[in-house]
């Protein structure tokens, strides 16, 4: 097993008397493919949210290649190389998809603050953007208003955004949410000609998706871990199925 | 990197620079022609309407307070109705240095009717910019409200409720006196500021800076999830909104050698987003045509009819609501797009 890229420590979270999540150890390692799914409710974006520091956590801590980093804010967390999608598109709808991209690759390099000089000045953040764009089959709608698209090409540009940071840590919530089976191709293959090197974490509901992807798969109920392992223990494992598999598992077995 | 894989990389390297969406993006704060229209007019009215001069004036203040709204508003989506606190700011900077005999030259009055408003807004920013919406809102006008108490009570500096009329400013480089009959020096004063503000604006909002602003207006919770430090870029944002508002503040003392409340009452701040939504926010001349059609509808409706003439505005603005959400350089642009856009504009490159 290679290095853990990212780690969590008894993380909880409550609000008022309300449990979230409760008592996380977590591992993720360097390069994984790694899926988090569970019932509606079970605390998975909340979990998301507490590694990406857009919650505070309660108690725990989390840790980056052995660092602790609970205590940072959410913008450190980006530099230091945590992205993340949203389950609902948070795009930035009025701009053009180049410059959807634009927005993230200019953060990461710097150029963000800069105010004397026009944007357009920074080809390398172009070329960089463009390049992603290519990379993610969107090159030709780039000109194009991100609201102009249909949805399973913003999800693109939803990751695009993330992807634009170069994470060494991705958070994936939900890709293909929304998005009609018919398109969700567009998705899967794009995540799955991700750079090797970055750690993924995907929460999904679409078992099919879990399992084509997935290394390995953490399963969560009301706010803790309930199981984990590779998916054929997971799939194999009837507790998970009791709680969570049982109807999707059967669904997927009367698709095949 | 090898030669060869460097030479590789530039070859793609130019297609993608190439790309006409990356040209666009590019090419995207170059001048149009179009662009030298407000100038020439401006110019040319100096000439055709040498009685409308002092109308002239009034309207080049308006347009630079309203390109100092759209930075915050327009740009980066900061909801204010307290704009006029800056103005104000600027205003009393130049008013009370000069009636107090403190500073009465013009150009570095502005300069520091420009600091002062900078720090105002930068220290309201501070507290303001934590929130949002109506919260923002309601704070912006408690902010500028604030202000006006403040000018009222001071009376001892700020003339209180009358404010400080006939403020001796200098003359232009020691040369050209404003003259209060016949505002030809003011007028290309004012046009000369607005000139060098406007550059100073369209510099900003095309810089990746800019860029980072529209992307907090446009989606606030991406921009911190792609590590953008927000509340930072908001608050200089907000300051040099401020500053500039503050230059337009002081150039209205200036130019009208008084300065009163009015300067920092909320009539003030309901104009200029008036002015900026009749125009459109978020597109820098938004400012001009909104100046201009605001000016013209209660300079020409109030002529016709003296006590109702707001409701002339009133329709107007039901109808910009309803019909025109960005405004009426917004209406333009979407009629061209529907009537005129199939012909590819020509390369002018």
């Amino acid at each position: 097993m290679s290095e853990t890229r990212l780690e969590t420590r008894g993380l909880s979270r409550h609000f008022g008397a309300l449990v979230a999540v409760t008592g996380i150890d977590f591992k993720l390692a360097a390069g994984a493919r790694h899926a988090l799914i569970g019932p509606n409710g079970a605390g998975k974006t909340t979990f998301i949210n507490l590694l990406t520091g857009v919650l505070p956590a309660s108690r725990g801590s989390v840790l980056l290649g052995g660092k602790d980093i609970t205590a940072k804010a959410q913008a450190e967390r980006v530099k230091l190389g945590i992205a993340r999608t949203f389950q609902i598109n948070r795009l930035f709808r009025g701009l053009s998809v180049l410059e959807n991209v634009y927005i993230p690759v200019a953060e990461r390099m710097g150029a963000a603050p800069s105010m004397f000089y026009p944007a357009g000045k920074r080809t390398d953040v172009i070329d960089e953007a463009m390049h992603l764009l290519e990379v993610l089959r969107l090159a030709d709608v780039a000109r194009h208003r991100v609201s102009e698209l249909a949805y399973g090409r913003q999800r693109l540009v939803e990751l695009a955004i993330a992807i634009g940071l170069r994470p060494g840590v991705l958070l994936l919530d939900e890709p293909a949410a929304g998005v009609p089976s018919a398109e969700s191709h567009i998705i899967l293959d794009a995540i799955e000609r991700l750079p090797e090197d970055i750690a993924v974490l995907i929460i999904e509901h679409d078992m099919d998706v879990v399992f084509r992807f997935a290394k390995r798969v953490t399963v969560m109920v009301s706010g803790a871990i309930f199981a984990e392992g590779t998916p054929k223990e997971i799939e194999a494992n009837p507790e998970v199925r009791a709680v969570y598999l049982g109807q999707a598992g059967a669904r997927a077995r009367d698709h095949a | 990197m090898s030669a060869s894989a460097s030479s590789a990389d530039s070859a793609s390297f130019a297609a993608r620079i190439n790309h006409p969406a990356a040209r666009a993006l590019i090419e995207r704060h170059r001048l149009r022609w179009w662009e030298a229209l407000p100038w020439i007019a401006a110019i040319g009215g100096y000439f055709v309407f040498p009685g409308y001069l002092g109308f002239g004036t009034e309207l080049l203040v308006a347009i630079l307070f309203a390109l100092s709204l759209d930075l915050a508003l327009g740009y980066a989506g900061i909801i204010t109705l307290g704009h006029a606190a800056f103005f104000g700011a600027g205003a009393y900077t130049v008013g009370i240095l000069a009636d107090h005999g403190f500073w009465s030259e013009p150009i570095t009055g502005l300069m520091l009717a420009a600091l002062v408003a900078a720090i105002v807004g930068f220290l309201s920013g501070l507290v303001l910019l934590r929130t949002r919406g109506l919260t923002l809102l309601m704070l912006t006008i408690c902010t500028m409200a604030l202000l006006e108490q403040a000018a009222n009570m001071a009376h001892d500096y700020t003339g209180g409720f009358d404010g400080l009329p006939n403020l001796p400013i200098k003359p232009i480089f020691g040369v050209f006196k404003f003259n209060p009959l016949y505002n030809d020096t003011q007028y290309l004063y004012a046009l000369a500021v607005l000139l060098v503000c406007f550059v100073f604006m369209r510099t900003l909002v095309y810089s990746p800076f800019g860029q980072s602003l529209t992307g907090i207006r446009e989606n606030l919770l991406r921009m911190h999830a792609v590590g953008s430090p927000v509340r930072r870029r908001l608050i200089i944002c907000y300051t040099l909104s401020a500053a500039v508002a503050g230059i337009a503040g002081g150039l209205w003392a200036q130019v009208n050698a008084y300065v009163n409340l009015s300067s920092l009452d909320l009539d003030r701040a309901a104009t200029v987003l008036i002015v900026l939504i009749l125009g459109g926010y978020g597109r820098l001349y938004g400012a001009f045509v909104g100046a201009v059609a605001y000016l013209a509808l209660e300079h020409f409706l109030a002529r016709i009819y003296p006590t109702a003439w707001q409701l002339g505005l009133g329709v107007l603005l039901v109808f910009i609501a309803m019909f025109a959400r960005n405004g009426i350089l917004g209406l333009g642009e979407s009629l061209w797009r529907r009537y005129g856009g199939r012909r590819k504009p020509s390369a002018t490159s």
